[in-house]
Protein backbone atom coordinates (compact mmCIF):
# COMPACT_ATOMS: atom_id res chain seq x y z
CA UNK A 1 0.00 0.00 0.00
CA UNK A 2 0.90 3.55 -0.78
CA UNK A 3 2.70 5.93 1.83
CA UNK A 4 0.22 8.25 3.56
CA UNK A 5 2.83 11.03 1.74
CA UNK A 6 1.86 9.74 -1.58
CA UNK A 7 -1.51 10.12 -1.28
CA UNK A 8 -1.47 13.11 0.40
CA UNK A 9 -0.19 14.67 -2.80
CA UNK A 10 -2.30 12.20 -5.19
CA UNK A 11 -5.17 14.27 -3.57
CA UNK A 12 -3.82 17.29 -3.69
CA UNK A 13 -2.77 16.90 -7.62
CA UNK A 14 -6.65 15.87 -7.72
CA UNK A 15 -7.86 18.51 -5.74
CA UNK A 16 -6.24 21.26 -8.09
CA UNK A 17 -8.02 19.40 -11.70
CA UNK A 18 -11.05 19.54 -10.25
CA UNK A 19 -10.51 23.58 -9.29
CA UNK A 20 -9.61 24.18 -12.96
CA UNK A 21 -12.55 21.64 -14.52
CA UNK A 22 -15.10 24.03 -11.71
CA UNK A 23 -13.54 27.07 -13.72
CA UNK A 24 -13.79 26.27 -16.84
CA UNK A 25 -17.83 25.03 -15.92
CA UNK A 26 -18.41 28.23 -14.76
CA UNK A 27 -16.94 29.83 -17.72
CA UNK A 28 -18.61 27.29 -20.36
CA UNK A 29 -22.10 28.23 -18.33
CA UNK A 30 -21.60 32.41 -18.95
CA UNK A 31 -20.60 31.95 -22.74
CA UNK A 32 -23.43 29.55 -23.68
CA UNK A 33 -25.62 32.08 -22.37
CA UNK A 34 -24.43 34.25 -24.68
CA UNK A 35 -23.84 31.76 -27.58
CA UNK A 36 -27.61 30.83 -26.68
CA UNK A 37 -28.57 34.70 -27.34
CA UNK A 38 -26.39 35.06 -30.71
CA UNK A 39 -28.00 32.18 -32.03
CA UNK A 40 -31.83 33.90 -31.61
CA UNK A 41 -30.94 36.81 -32.67
CA UNK A 42 -29.57 35.26 -36.09
CA UNK A 43 -32.85 33.99 -36.23
CA UNK A 44 -35.14 37.23 -37.66
CA UNK A 45 -33.13 37.09 -40.83
CA UNK A 46 -33.37 33.47 -41.26
CA UNK A 47 -36.51 33.70 -41.40
CA UNK A 48 -37.19 36.51 -43.56
CA UNK A 49 -34.74 35.42 -46.43
CA UNK A 50 -36.26 32.10 -46.15
CA UNK A 51 -39.35 33.75 -47.21
CA UNK A 52 -37.94 35.47 -49.34
CA UNK A 53 -36.66 32.68 -51.18
CA UNK A 54 -39.66 30.85 -50.91
CA UNK A 55 -41.53 33.57 -52.81
CA UNK A 56 -38.52 33.96 -55.14
CA UNK A 57 -38.57 30.35 -56.02
CA UNK A 58 -42.12 30.10 -57.11
CA UNK A 59 -41.96 33.37 -58.76
CA UNK A 60 -42.65 33.13 -62.55
CA UNK A 61 -39.98 34.79 -63.95
CA UNK A 62 -39.53 34.06 -67.96
CA UNK A 63 -37.56 30.81 -68.18
CA UNK A 64 -34.68 32.08 -65.73
CA UNK A 65 -33.79 28.86 -63.05
CA UNK A 66 -31.22 29.92 -60.87
CA UNK A 67 -28.40 26.70 -60.84
CA UNK A 68 -28.81 26.49 -56.86
CA UNK A 69 -32.53 25.31 -57.73
CA UNK A 70 -31.68 22.57 -60.11
CA UNK A 71 -31.15 19.45 -58.67
CA UNK A 72 -28.56 16.86 -60.66
CA UNK A 73 -30.14 13.48 -62.45
CA UNK A 74 -27.40 11.32 -60.80
CA UNK A 75 -25.22 13.05 -57.38
CA UNK A 76 -21.35 11.76 -58.30
CA UNK A 77 -20.00 14.39 -56.63
CA UNK A 78 -20.71 15.86 -53.14
CA UNK A 79 -19.21 18.40 -51.51
CA UNK A 80 -19.83 18.95 -47.61
CA UNK A 81 -19.33 21.60 -45.36
CA UNK A 82 -18.07 20.25 -41.64
CA UNK A 83 -18.79 22.52 -38.88
CA UNK A 84 -16.79 21.66 -35.50
CA UNK A 85 -15.44 23.41 -32.72
CA UNK A 86 -11.91 25.05 -32.53
CA UNK A 87 -11.16 23.85 -28.89
CA UNK A 88 -11.70 20.29 -27.16
CA UNK A 89 -12.33 19.34 -24.29
CA UNK A 90 -16.32 19.67 -24.95
CA UNK A 91 -17.51 15.73 -24.32
CA UNK A 92 -18.33 13.83 -27.64
CA UNK A 93 -19.70 16.51 -29.44
CA UNK A 94 -17.22 16.82 -32.49
CA UNK A 95 -16.60 13.01 -32.57
CA UNK A 96 -20.50 12.68 -32.52
CA UNK A 97 -20.98 14.68 -36.06
CA UNK A 98 -17.78 13.44 -37.81
CA UNK A 99 -18.69 9.76 -36.99
CA UNK A 100 -22.23 11.11 -39.16
CA UNK A 101 -20.10 12.65 -41.64
CA UNK A 102 -17.92 9.20 -42.07
CA UNK A 103 -20.67 7.19 -42.24
CA UNK A 104 -22.50 9.43 -44.61
CA UNK A 105 -19.76 9.69 -46.86
CA UNK A 106 -19.05 5.74 -46.20
CA UNK A 107 -22.55 5.32 -47.58
CA UNK A 108 -22.62 7.85 -50.70
CA UNK A 109 -19.90 6.07 -51.88
CA UNK A 110 -21.50 2.99 -52.07
CA UNK A 111 -23.86 4.44 -54.27
CA UNK A 112 -21.68 5.64 -56.61
CA UNK A 113 -20.80 9.25 -55.03
CA UNK A 114 -16.72 8.95 -56.52
CA UNK A 115 -15.25 12.61 -55.34
CA UNK A 116 -15.64 14.62 -52.06
CA UNK A 117 -14.99 18.05 -51.32
CA UNK A 118 -14.63 19.45 -47.89
CA UNK A 119 -15.07 22.59 -46.62
CA UNK A 120 -13.80 22.31 -42.92
CA UNK A 121 -15.40 25.43 -40.58
CA UNK A 122 -13.42 24.93 -37.14
CA UNK A 123 -9.84 23.20 -36.45
CA UNK A 124 -10.81 20.03 -35.03
CA UNK A 125 -13.17 19.19 -38.51
CA UNK A 126 -9.95 20.65 -40.26
CA UNK A 127 -7.82 18.21 -38.59
CA UNK A 128 -10.06 15.02 -38.92
CA UNK A 129 -10.50 15.90 -42.65
CA UNK A 130 -6.75 16.00 -43.35
CA UNK A 131 -6.21 13.16 -41.42
CA UNK A 132 -8.65 10.98 -43.66
CA UNK A 133 -6.80 12.87 -46.71
CA UNK A 134 -10.06 14.02 -47.91
CA UNK A 135 -9.90 17.25 -50.45
CA UNK A 136 -10.24 19.90 -47.95
CA UNK A 137 -10.74 23.10 -50.44
CA UNK A 138 -11.43 25.78 -48.00
CA UNK A 139 -11.31 26.14 -44.21
CA UNK A 140 -12.86 28.87 -41.49
CA UNK A 141 -10.47 28.47 -38.01
CA UNK A 142 -9.91 30.18 -34.99
CA UNK A 143 -13.74 32.01 -35.31
CA UNK A 144 -13.34 33.12 -31.54
CA UNK A 145 -16.72 33.15 -29.55
CA UNK A 146 -18.74 34.82 -32.15
CA UNK A 147 -19.01 33.68 -35.07
CA UNK A 148 -18.70 36.28 -37.83
CA UNK A 149 -20.88 36.31 -41.49
CA UNK A 150 -17.30 37.89 -42.95
CA UNK A 151 -15.38 34.91 -41.92
CA UNK A 152 -17.23 32.76 -43.45
CA UNK A 153 -18.27 34.30 -46.73
CA UNK A 154 -15.01 32.65 -48.68
CA UNK A 155 -14.94 29.56 -47.55
CA UNK A 156 -18.45 28.87 -48.52
CA UNK A 157 -18.36 30.86 -51.78
CA UNK A 158 -15.41 28.28 -52.89
CA UNK A 159 -18.23 25.73 -52.44
CA UNK A 160 -20.98 27.46 -54.02
CA UNK A 161 -18.80 28.56 -57.30
CA UNK A 162 -17.84 24.79 -57.29
CA UNK A 163 -21.34 24.06 -57.48
CA UNK A 164 -22.29 26.66 -59.76
CA UNK A 165 -19.33 25.88 -62.20
CA UNK A 166 -21.02 22.25 -62.07
CA UNK A 167 -17.94 20.40 -60.73
CA UNK A 168 -20.33 19.21 -57.49
CA UNK A 169 -23.76 17.81 -57.51
CA UNK A 170 -25.09 18.43 -54.04
CA UNK A 171 -23.59 20.49 -51.20
CA UNK A 172 -24.43 19.02 -47.39
CA UNK A 173 -23.81 20.65 -44.45
CA UNK A 174 -23.12 19.05 -40.97
CA UNK A 175 -23.06 20.35 -37.34
CA UNK A 176 -24.51 19.74 -34.16
CA UNK A 177 -28.03 21.42 -33.50
CA UNK A 178 -28.73 22.60 -30.07
CA UNK A 179 -31.68 21.39 -28.97
CA UNK A 180 -31.22 22.38 -25.37
CA UNK A 181 -28.29 22.49 -22.85
CA UNK A 182 -28.27 18.90 -21.95
CA UNK A 183 -29.12 17.76 -25.56
CA UNK A 184 -27.44 18.17 -28.88
CA UNK A 185 -27.43 16.26 -32.13
CA UNK A 186 -25.13 16.06 -34.60
CA UNK A 187 -26.92 16.54 -38.32
CA UNK A 188 -26.09 16.72 -41.49
CA UNK A 189 -28.25 18.13 -44.20
CA UNK A 190 -28.18 19.22 -47.55
CA UNK A 191 -27.99 23.16 -48.71
CA UNK A 192 -27.49 22.64 -52.33
CA UNK A 193 -29.08 21.85 -54.40
CA UNK A 194 -32.43 24.41 -52.44
CA UNK A 195 -35.21 21.61 -52.17
CA UNK A 196 -38.89 22.92 -51.85
CA UNK A 197 -39.38 21.22 -48.75
CA UNK A 198 -36.31 23.24 -46.96
CA UNK A 199 -37.89 26.42 -48.65
CA UNK A 200 -41.27 26.39 -47.60
CA UNK A 201 -44.78 27.18 -49.52
CA UNK A 202 -44.94 31.07 -50.61
CA UNK A 203 -47.52 32.87 -48.67
CA UNK A 204 -48.83 34.82 -51.80
CA UNK A 205 -47.80 35.00 -55.41
CA UNK A 206 -47.17 38.49 -56.33
CA UNK A 207 -44.88 39.83 -58.79
CA UNK A 208 -42.27 42.32 -57.40
CA UNK A 209 -40.53 44.59 -59.71
CA UNK A 210 -36.93 43.76 -59.94
CA UNK A 211 -34.55 46.59 -59.63
CA UNK A 212 -32.03 46.16 -61.74
CA UNK A 213 -33.12 43.19 -63.04
CA UNK A 214 -34.72 39.18 -61.52
CA UNK A 215 -31.20 37.74 -62.46
CA UNK A 216 -28.89 39.94 -60.32
CA UNK A 217 -31.59 40.15 -57.77
CA UNK A 218 -32.19 36.20 -57.51
CA UNK A 219 -28.31 35.74 -57.66
CA UNK A 220 -27.49 38.04 -54.71
CA UNK A 221 -30.24 36.49 -52.56
CA UNK A 222 -30.32 33.01 -52.64
CA UNK A 223 -26.25 33.54 -52.40
CA UNK A 224 -27.29 35.46 -49.08
CA UNK A 225 -29.62 32.83 -48.26
CA UNK A 226 -26.81 29.91 -48.37
CA UNK A 227 -24.58 31.95 -46.13
CA UNK A 228 -27.36 32.89 -43.75
CA UNK A 229 -28.02 28.69 -43.20
CA UNK A 230 -24.39 28.32 -42.48
CA UNK A 231 -24.21 31.29 -40.21
CA UNK A 232 -27.17 29.76 -38.75
CA UNK A 233 -25.38 26.31 -38.66
CA UNK A 234 -22.36 27.70 -37.01
CA UNK A 235 -23.97 29.87 -34.23
CA UNK A 236 -26.06 26.81 -33.54
CA UNK A 237 -22.67 25.10 -33.31
CA UNK A 238 -21.04 27.49 -30.74
CA UNK A 239 -23.95 26.90 -28.38
CA UNK A 240 -23.76 23.45 -28.54
CA UNK A 241 -20.09 23.62 -27.65
CA UNK A 242 -20.13 25.62 -25.25
CA UNK A 243 -23.36 23.61 -23.58
CA UNK A 244 -21.43 20.77 -24.33
CA UNK A 245 -18.24 21.71 -22.83
CA UNK A 246 -19.99 23.39 -19.63
CA UNK A 247 -21.76 19.45 -19.10
CA UNK A 248 -18.23 17.30 -19.75
CA UNK A 249 -16.26 20.15 -17.44
CA UNK A 250 -19.41 19.16 -14.71
CA UNK A 251 -18.96 15.51 -14.96
CA UNK A 252 -15.06 16.05 -14.48
CA UNK A 253 -15.35 18.19 -11.25
CA UNK A 254 -18.24 15.30 -10.26
CA UNK A 255 -15.26 12.41 -11.05
CA UNK A 256 -12.32 14.50 -9.73
CA UNK A 257 -14.25 15.09 -6.49
CA UNK A 258 -15.44 11.09 -5.89
CA UNK A 259 -11.83 10.23 -6.60
CA UNK A 260 -11.18 12.74 -3.60
CA UNK A 261 -13.33 10.86 -1.37
CA UNK A 262 -11.68 7.35 -2.40
CA UNK A 263 -8.10 9.02 -1.82
CA UNK A 264 -9.13 10.42 1.51
CA UNK A 265 -10.45 6.81 2.76
CA UNK A 266 -7.16 5.15 1.85
CA UNK A 267 -5.05 7.77 3.06
CA UNK A 268 -7.18 7.28 6.62
CA UNK A 269 -6.89 3.89 6.29
CA UNK A 270 -3.29 3.81 5.85
CA UNK A 271 -2.80 6.11 8.56
CA UNK A 272 -5.41 4.30 11.08
CA UNK A 273 -2.76 1.01 10.09
CA UNK A 274 0.19 3.14 10.54
CA UNK A 275 -1.04 3.83 14.23
CA UNK A 276 -2.35 0.70 15.10
CA UNK A 277 0.92 -1.07 14.02
CA UNK A 278 2.94 1.47 16.28
CA UNK A 279 0.75 1.04 19.23
CA UNK A 280 1.59 -2.85 18.84
CA UNK A 281 5.19 -2.46 18.75
CA UNK A 282 5.41 -0.27 21.50
CA UNK A 283 2.53 -2.69 23.53
CA UNK A 284 5.39 -5.39 22.10
CA UNK A 285 8.20 -3.60 23.55
CA UNK A 286 6.72 -3.15 26.93
CA UNK A 287 5.96 -6.39 27.58
CA UNK A 288 8.84 -7.97 26.64
CA UNK A 289 10.72 -6.02 29.13
CA UNK B 1 -52.83 59.99 -37.86
CA UNK B 2 -50.58 59.63 -40.98
CA UNK B 3 -50.75 56.33 -42.83
CA UNK B 4 -47.73 53.45 -41.94
CA UNK B 5 -46.08 50.53 -42.92
CA UNK B 6 -44.32 48.22 -41.05
CA UNK B 7 -40.68 48.07 -41.29
CA UNK B 8 -38.03 45.34 -40.15
CA UNK B 9 -34.25 46.21 -40.51
CA UNK B 10 -32.78 42.56 -39.75
CA UNK B 11 -28.76 41.53 -40.46
CA UNK B 12 -27.52 38.14 -39.89
CA UNK B 13 -26.39 38.50 -36.92
CA UNK B 14 -28.94 40.53 -35.02
CA UNK B 15 -32.34 42.59 -35.48
CA UNK B 16 -32.00 45.84 -35.96
CA UNK B 17 -35.14 47.84 -36.10
CA UNK B 18 -38.54 45.91 -36.42
CA UNK B 19 -41.47 49.06 -36.25
CA UNK B 20 -44.53 51.18 -37.70
CA UNK B 21 -42.94 54.60 -40.19
CA UNK B 22 -44.19 56.58 -41.71
CA UNK B 23 -41.57 56.96 -44.91
CA UNK B 24 -38.36 55.23 -45.48
CA UNK B 25 -35.51 56.48 -47.51
CA UNK B 26 -32.44 54.41 -48.55
CA UNK B 27 -30.18 54.43 -50.99
CA UNK B 28 -30.90 51.43 -53.51
CA UNK B 29 -28.81 49.99 -56.73
CA UNK B 30 -30.06 52.85 -58.81
CA UNK B 31 -30.59 55.74 -56.85
CA UNK B 32 -32.01 56.87 -53.39
CA UNK B 33 -35.37 55.51 -53.04
CA UNK B 34 -38.44 57.10 -51.15
CA UNK B 35 -41.00 54.32 -49.68
CA UNK B 36 -44.36 55.51 -48.89
CA UNK B 37 -47.03 53.17 -47.54
CA UNK B 38 -48.99 51.47 -50.55
CA UNK B 39 -45.47 51.17 -52.27
CA UNK B 40 -45.76 48.05 -55.01
CA UNK B 41 -43.77 44.95 -54.32
CA UNK B 42 -40.26 45.48 -55.09
CA UNK B 43 -36.87 44.16 -54.66
CA UNK B 44 -33.71 45.33 -55.19
CA UNK B 45 -30.20 45.85 -54.18
CA UNK B 46 -29.20 48.43 -51.97
CA UNK B 47 -25.74 50.28 -51.74
CA UNK B 48 -23.73 50.86 -48.57
CA UNK B 49 -25.30 54.01 -47.24
CA UNK B 50 -27.79 55.36 -44.91
CA UNK B 51 -31.17 53.92 -43.57
CA UNK B 52 -33.33 56.93 -43.07
CA UNK B 53 -37.26 56.20 -40.91
CA UNK B 54 -39.63 58.40 -40.44
CA UNK B 55 -41.33 57.29 -37.28
CA UNK B 56 -44.58 58.75 -36.34
CA UNK B 57 -45.07 60.98 -33.57
CA UNK B 58 -41.37 61.71 -33.69
CA UNK B 59 -39.87 65.13 -35.43
CA UNK B 60 -36.19 63.04 -36.03
CA UNK B 61 -35.67 60.85 -38.27
CA UNK B 62 -34.04 57.53 -37.25
CA UNK B 63 -30.75 56.68 -39.08
CA UNK B 64 -29.36 53.04 -39.76
CA UNK B 65 -26.07 52.27 -41.91
CA UNK B 66 -26.16 49.24 -43.17
CA UNK B 67 -23.21 48.02 -45.65
CA UNK B 68 -25.29 47.22 -48.24
CA UNK B 69 -28.03 44.29 -48.62
CA UNK B 70 -31.64 43.64 -49.98
CA UNK B 71 -34.41 45.63 -49.93
CA UNK B 72 -37.83 43.83 -50.37
CA UNK B 73 -41.02 45.74 -50.55
CA UNK B 74 -44.58 43.89 -49.88
CA UNK B 75 -47.98 45.78 -49.76
CA UNK B 76 -47.77 46.98 -45.76
CA UNK B 77 -44.58 45.45 -45.35
CA UNK B 78 -40.85 46.71 -45.99
CA UNK B 79 -37.77 44.72 -44.89
CA UNK B 80 -34.38 45.60 -45.00
CA UNK B 81 -31.68 42.42 -44.89
CA UNK B 82 -29.04 44.69 -44.24
CA UNK B 83 -25.15 42.60 -44.81
CA UNK B 84 -22.90 43.05 -41.77
CA UNK B 85 -19.72 43.03 -44.38
CA UNK B 86 -18.86 45.19 -46.96
CA UNK B 87 -19.75 43.02 -50.15
CA UNK B 88 -18.56 43.77 -53.85
CA UNK B 89 -17.48 40.88 -56.20
CA UNK B 90 -14.08 41.37 -55.71
CA UNK B 91 -14.03 41.34 -52.07
CA UNK B 92 -15.66 38.36 -52.13
CA UNK B 93 -13.59 36.70 -54.40
CA UNK B 94 -10.71 37.34 -52.48
CA UNK B 95 -11.78 36.13 -49.59
CA UNK B 96 -12.29 32.97 -51.45
CA UNK B 97 -9.14 32.97 -53.05
CA UNK B 98 -7.64 33.73 -49.19
CA UNK B 99 -9.34 31.15 -47.63
CA UNK B 100 -8.54 28.05 -50.85
CA UNK B 101 -5.02 29.36 -49.94
CA UNK B 102 -5.27 28.84 -46.28
CA UNK B 103 -6.23 25.31 -46.78
CA UNK B 104 -3.64 24.40 -49.26
CA UNK B 105 -1.55 26.27 -47.32
CA UNK B 106 -2.17 23.54 -43.57
CA UNK B 107 -2.19 20.79 -46.21
CA UNK B 108 1.41 21.30 -47.40
CA UNK B 109 2.72 21.88 -43.61
CA UNK B 110 1.04 19.95 -41.44
CA UNK B 111 3.47 20.78 -38.37
CA UNK B 112 2.46 23.40 -36.21
CA UNK B 113 -1.46 23.59 -34.75
CA UNK B 114 -2.33 20.67 -35.91
CA UNK B 115 -0.14 18.68 -35.07
CA UNK B 116 -0.44 19.74 -31.75
CA UNK B 117 -3.77 19.47 -31.33
CA UNK B 118 -3.26 15.81 -32.63
CA UNK B 119 -0.78 15.36 -30.11
CA UNK B 120 -2.79 16.49 -26.98
CA UNK B 121 -5.50 13.54 -28.59
CA UNK B 122 -3.59 11.33 -28.20
CA UNK B 123 -2.26 12.64 -24.83
CA UNK B 124 -5.37 12.67 -23.39
CA UNK B 125 -6.20 9.09 -25.34
CA UNK B 126 -3.29 7.88 -23.41
CA UNK B 127 -4.04 8.81 -19.76
CA UNK B 128 -7.46 7.14 -20.54
CA UNK B 129 -6.09 4.18 -20.57
CA UNK B 130 -3.61 4.31 -18.24
CA UNK B 131 -6.91 5.52 -15.83
CA UNK B 132 -8.28 2.79 -16.83
CA UNK B 133 -5.73 0.37 -16.02
CA UNK B 134 -4.80 1.58 -12.44
CA UNK B 135 -8.78 1.13 -11.88
CA UNK B 136 -8.66 -2.12 -12.89
CA UNK B 137 -5.90 -2.53 -11.23
CA UNK B 138 -6.82 -1.66 -7.83
CA UNK B 139 -10.24 -3.94 -8.21
CA UNK B 140 -7.73 -6.68 -8.71
CA UNK B 141 -6.35 -5.51 -5.18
Amino acid sequence: MASGKEIRTKIKSVQNTRKITKAMEMVAASKMRKAQQRMRAARPYADKIRRLAANLSQANISDYKHPFLVSADKVRRVGIVLVTTDKGLCGGLNTNIQRVALTSMKEWESQGVTEFKVTAIGNKGLGFMQRLRANVVSSAVQLGDTPHLEKLIGPVKVMLDLFQAGELDAVFIGYSRFINTMKQEPVLEQLLPLTGEKLGTPETSWDYLYEPDPETVIDEMLVRYVEALVYQAVAENMASEQSARMVAMKAASDNAKSVIGDLQLVYNKTRQAAITKELSEIVGGAAAV
Amino acid sequence: MAMTVHVDVVSAEEEIFSGLAEFVALPGESGELGILPGHMPLMTRIKPGAVRLKLPNQQEEELIFVAGGILEVQPGRVSVLADTAIRGHDLDEAKALEAKSKAEETLKNQSSQLDYARAQGELAEAIAQLAAIQRLRKRGH
